[in-house]
């Protein structure tokens, strides 16, 4: 169909003239890797508290952790990061928010994406934990109260250490899936991966080469990310449980 | 996300495009036209008084128009009696690869004419000829290119403007933040919400976001043109033929007048969706154009 390959035009320098393209792709794959382990400590925090809240007695505090759940799971990711980035900062006090507007956009774009992309990944996260908690036999929890563990104390010592253990393979899962959503952070002009991709297209007219640079370095950001869970897998296996020997 | 399925879908066909053996001599576009009876239009959704859906999602403006009128000659001079036009929106991303791969026949919107392009894609005679300027608040204090050292300065990703602010902002030292928005509409609500002080793009197409916006009045178009370009509908490449017959029909409707006739309809009347006239007096560009049609790139 009279395509042009050209895959020297990594090396050509970039229309701005400060850098490659290869220099760009390589930008955008650092800002990917940036945000996406950012979000993801946050998403791991806040999942596993809200994730062990869902499993407390109290009623109002599980009812809560709840409705946190289902809110950030049910709003596609994309209308979220719209609201983080384009509604939230509307709502602020007049001077506090033209203040932030006025700021650094690579800033406001990263800073939206991150708690956007932190927050939604959290609400999976905290469905893992649960998850992983009620898959323990009952008794193990008994066990620790009988003892005279505080609930609190037998969820830091006995169901804890347990379920998280349990819970890695799926929430390895979410770790890989938190690199492939971040591409929808450039839909608000932040320059990840895709958005680097794509502006290759725009400027050199060279789509096949440029959005096979970016599977590749997608493909190679997870494959990275499976060898190392993996390995992490093994080493904290439960002897006896899934996975352990 | 639209344009990365696209680009997947074009992506797995590689293998398969790899074996096609090389285009015969006639032109492909137009037996297929002949022999599906259907032409696919490329437009655009948002790029006002080119091509955009008016308030009942229908698609007009004054590039749409223009290739409206190709495509009854092209059915005259196919001899066909029933031709069906099957509309399929493009983005500034997609709308090269979209050519390319034969998914759009024709696109008429706003897309310059430039070397890079040539090389992937067809360019049709010059439709229109434009200038990449700057729209800001009446009040904010900018008049030129200059005021902007320092500010957040917003763009739309993939045109000639982006190339432009970023080569000045390395060039001139100007420390600016450039925002590259996704399309014209995102790029506007960046500079409306107080994001960015300017808003970089060429003039017609400002003059079209202010017709958009909430209170016309408040905005500006200003600053020296940085670039002229020349907007051209694309086709594929390698297809003389059917190039000569869009470009006949385009050079007829220029020299007869009846191009400035739709000019002055698009431009300097009330357009929708809010009755506002853009009041773009024909520039001396555009009437070298119309006088004597040609397909040029300006850069």
């Amino acid at each position: 169909m009279g395509y042009q390959w050209n895959w020297g035009i990594f090396l050509s320098p970039s229309a701005s003239g400060d850098d490659t393209y290869l220099g760009w792709m390589f930008a955008g794959f650092k800002m990917t890797i940036a945000l996406s382990l950012t979000a993801w400590m946050l998403a791991l925090m806040l999942g596993a508290l809200v994730g062990v809240l869902r499993t407390v007695p109290n009623k109002t505090l599980a009812g809560i952790a709840t409705a946190y759940v289902e809110l950030f799971r049910n709003v596609p990711l994309l209308v979220q990061l719209f609201i983080w980035y384009f509604v939230l900062p509307e709502l602020l006090p007049t001077s506090i928010g033209d203040a932030y507007k006025q700021s650094h956009p690579v800033m406001q774009q990263f800073l939206a994406s991150m708690i956007c992309l932190g927050l939604f990944t959290s609400a999976r996260v905290a469905e893992q934990v649960r998850a992983g908690i009620n898959s323990l036999p009952k008794g193990q929890k008994n066990a620790g109260l009988a003892l005279g563990f505080t609930l609190p104390q037998t969820y830091r010592h006995v169901m804890l250490p347990m379920a998280f253990r349990l819970v890695v393979p799926p929430l390895t899962s979410e770790f890989l899936n938190i690199f492939k959503n971040s591409a929808v952070c450039s839909t608000i002009g932040l320059l990840e991966l895709a958005a680097q991709g794509r502006q290759l297209v725009d400027y050199t007219a060279q789509p096949y080469e440029s959005f096979i640079a970016v599977t590749l370095a997608y493909v190679a950001i997870n494959v990275t990310v499976m060898t190392l869970m993996h390995k992490f897998e093994r080493r904290i296996a439960v002897p006896g449980y899934i996975g352990g020997k | 996300m639209k344009r990365f399925a696209f680009t997947a879908a074009f992506v797995a066909v590689l293998g398969a495009s790899a074996v096609m053996p090389a285009q015969a001599q006639e032109s492909l576009t137009l037996k297929k036209i002949k022999d599906t009876g259907t032409i696919t239009l490329g437009h655009r959704e948002s790029s006002i008084p080119f091509s955009y859906y008016d308030d009942k999602q229908q698609v007009i403006g004054y590039s749409h128009e223009l290739m409206l009128k190709v495509v009854d000659d092209i059915k005259a001079n196919l001899k066909l009696a029933k031709l069906d036009t099957k509309l399929m929106p493009v983005t500034s991303a997609n709308r090269i690869t979209l050519i390319q791969n034969g998914s759009v026949d024709i696109e008429c919107g706003s897309t310059t004419n430039n070397l890079e392009r040539q090389k992937q894609v067809g360019f049709t005679t010059t439709i229109f000829v434009i200038g990449t300027k700057l729209m800001a608040k009446k009040d904010a204090g900018i008049k030129d290119f200059a005021d902007l050292a320092g500010k957040n300065v917003v763009t739309t990703a993939g045109t000639t403007s982006e190339r432009l602010l970023r080569k000045m902002n390395e060039d001139k030292q100007m420390k600016m933040n450039v925002i590259s928005a996704k399309d014209h509409g995102e790029a506007f609500l960046t500079l409306e919400t107080g994001r960015a002080i300017a808003f970089m793009m060429d003039d017609a197409l400002l003059y079209g976001e202010i017709a958009k916006a909430k209170k016309a009045s408040d905005w500006i178009v200003t600053g020296t043109a940085q670039s002229k370009e020349a907007y051209g509908c694309m086709l594929r490449k390698d297809d003389p033929e059917f190039k000569k017959l869009v470009d006949a029909s385009l050079t007829k409707a220029m020299t007869s007048g009846d191009a400035e006739k739709i000019y002055a309809k698009w431009f300097m009347n009330p357009i929708p969706p809010k009755g506002l006239n853009l009041n773009m007096v024909l520039s001396d560009e555009m009437k070298a154009a119309y006088k004597a049609p040609n397909d040029k790139a300006f850069e």
